[in-house]
């Protein structure tokens, strides 16, 4: 601490070089990044999971379904879907707890950050490494499984929007559910059992319609069923839509549903967040 | 409102559940001046700042702090306030030097992030990850993420907390740098030199209300409190007395003892005996 320094100006000289707020939201991201990058366990857990996952069942079952789809064809849809939701819901939902008990939430609302800049901070970092994953794993599949990439424009666009309108879904709430946890340690302990229900019931694991009627009641409630359905209009055979439930893939309420979870997420999010742990008041 | 007080409080109270926290504090702060805030554990000190910060909200009460009210604190005013919380902010992924500029951008007319590492003494550490510090670094970190928007009012909440004495020495030069370019300052402390060395006045805190406010040379009327004077007799055993006019009873101390009293010393109580007084640990 040298005193020789020349102390601060703390009249106020010019305030104009107030930070613009796109550029702080830029900033934000690249921190998150920065920061989700450096923790060895978030790399691992969060972008490798889903490329170990359709590795394990590319090993395990070499076979068709309905003898013209490879099953690695038919999984990288709920591979894809997982990892949009692990990257979003679970990672968010883990994190946000921590950096809350750390004091980092609170930290940075005694600063004049705009409140906004922090979750959008959050959003384009669940984005680039969502992006990355998702290509990560398609590559892996190509490469391994010969897997067969969407060939239309039109596919691709519907992938596009499944992924965004998904990935917005659970970020939302993934960002409202990390309010549940009352210290650290049990982000994970509420999360991860409610993201593997979902991806047993969601037809990640298995096929879909192979599953119990009610369970798959139940997994229409939620967002993961539906961007599962939604990517595999993009990854399967028109003609596989006549096999789901609906009798199509139904891509107009796979819209409505993850667009509805849009909304209740967001207000979630908006009245339920704290800065603050409980003891913190 | 004074355009001269930096901080006006009126009848502040906060009640968590049956627990009442603040019970009823009046306190104006100075612009330019600094301002320690005394009073043992759950006496309501963190409660009353973190209300300040406009980070809790209060029961009832007048509050203005820069002119507005902290209970809506908007960017501008966020970016006129430096705070250092009690507790450090972990941010364990990245090294001093990238948290220290990450928060520089959130200000306006922030300090050069080098700068405030090197007035900190972060330099040999700017590259490090933060987890990596010990306590006392950590809490330099806190300070200078406090300091790094240039304040005109900077908030310090028992920050000398895990510092060896040089540490602690170095700090009070850097508040002292802060204070003399007109920085305003409130502090927490439980360091009562601390307080001595740095405030201009020191408010005591207990149960929620504030005792006493003063100089720390005249809290509890110390200027004017009995000195006690002791000696000792040929006899070995050691007397003391207490006394208003301890220049007098030195004088005939020394008339009885023939010129010289052996062992004398002449004491006026220490701030931490006010202090304690007024907390009912006397």
């Amino acid at each position: 601490m040298t005193t020789t320094t020349k102390p601060a100006t703390p009249v106020a000289t010019t305030r104009s070089r107030r930070p613009r707020a796109g550029a702080l939201a830029l900033r934000q991201g690249r921190l998150e990044i920065t920061q989700f990058l450096r923790s060895r366990e978030s790399v691992v857990f969060t972008m490798g999971f889903p490329i170990i996952m359709i590795l394990i069942f590319a090993s395990i079952f070499h076979g068709t379904i309905g003898g013209e789809v490879k099953v690695t064809q038919y999984f990288i849809t709920g591979m894809i879907a997982t990892g949009l939701m692990t990257v979003s819901f679970q990672n968010l939902g883990i994190w946000i707890p921590v950096e809350r008990d750390r004091g980092m939430l609170k930290r940075y609302r005694g600063t004049p950050m705009p409140k906004w800049v922090w979750f959008a901070g959050k959003v384009i970092m669940v984005v680039v490494i969502g992006i990355a994953e998702t290509a990560l794993l398609l590559a892996f599949a190509v490469a391994l499984f010969d897997l067969d990439l969407p060939g239309t424009a039109g596919k691709w666009l519907t992938f596009g929007w499944v992924a965004v309108l998904g990935v917005t879904a659970c970020t939302l709430s993934g960002i409202a559910i990390s309010s549940l946890a009352r210290s650290a340690r049990s982000g994970s302990a509420v999360v991860t059992p409610v993201s593997l229900v979902l991806q047993f019931i969601s037809g990640v694991f298995f096929v879909f319609t192979e599953l119990p009627t009610w369970m798959q009641q139940v997994a229409t409630l939620f967002p993961l069923k539906w961007m599962c359905q939604g990517l595999r209009s993009v990854f399967l055979p028109e003609s596989f839509g006549a096999q789901e439930p609906g009798g199509s893939f139904e891509l107009g309420r796979v819209a409505m549903v993850l667009a509805l979870w849009c909304v209740i997420g967001l207000v979630l999010c908006l009245t339920t967040f704290r800065w603050t742990t409980k003891r913190d008041g | 409102m004074d355009d001269e007080l930096a901080i006006s409080v009126r009848g502040l109270r906060k009640a968590y559940g049956d627990n009442v926290a603040v019970a009823g504090v009046d306190l104006d702060v100075h612009r330019g001046e600094v301002f320690a805030l005394l009073g043992p554990n759950g006496a309501g000190k963190t409660t009353t700042v973190e209300i300040l910060e406009g980070y809790r909200h209060r029961d009832a009460g007048e509050v203005s702090v820069l002119g507005a009210d902290p209970a809506n604190p908007d960017v501008t005013w966020r970016s006129r306030v430096g705070i250092v919380l009690q507790s450090t902010g972990e941010f364990d992924e990245l090294t001093v030097a990238e948290v220290i500029r990450h928060f520089s951008g959130f200000y306006p007319d922030a300090e050069d992030p080098d700068k405030v590492i090197e007035r900190v003494g972060l330099a040999g550490k700017a590259k490090a990850r933060t987890h990596t510090l010990s306590g006392g670094q950590k809490r330099r970190l806190d300070v200078a993420l406090g300091i790094i928007g240039r304040p005109e009012l900077l908030f310090l909440d028992e920050p000398t907390t895990g510092f060896d004495p040089e540490a602690r020495r170095e700090f009070w030069d850097l508040i002292r740098a802060l204070a003399a370019v007109g920085t305003t300052i409130v502090l927490t402390t439980h360091y009562l030199d601390e307080a001595e060395s740095l405030a201009d006045r020191v408010g005591v805190i207990v149960g929620g209300r504030l005792a006493e406010v003063a100089a720390p040379n005249r809290l509890g009327n110390r200027q004017e409190a009995l000195a006690t004077v002791s000696w000792r007799t040929p006899e070995g055993t050691l007397e003391s007395a207490q006394s208003a006019t301890p220049t007098a009873f030195v004088a005939d101390l020394a008339a009885r003892y023939d010129g010289e009293v052996p062992g004398l010393t002449v004491t006026r109580p220490t701030l931490e005996d006010v202090y304690l007084t007024m907390i009912g640990h006397a």
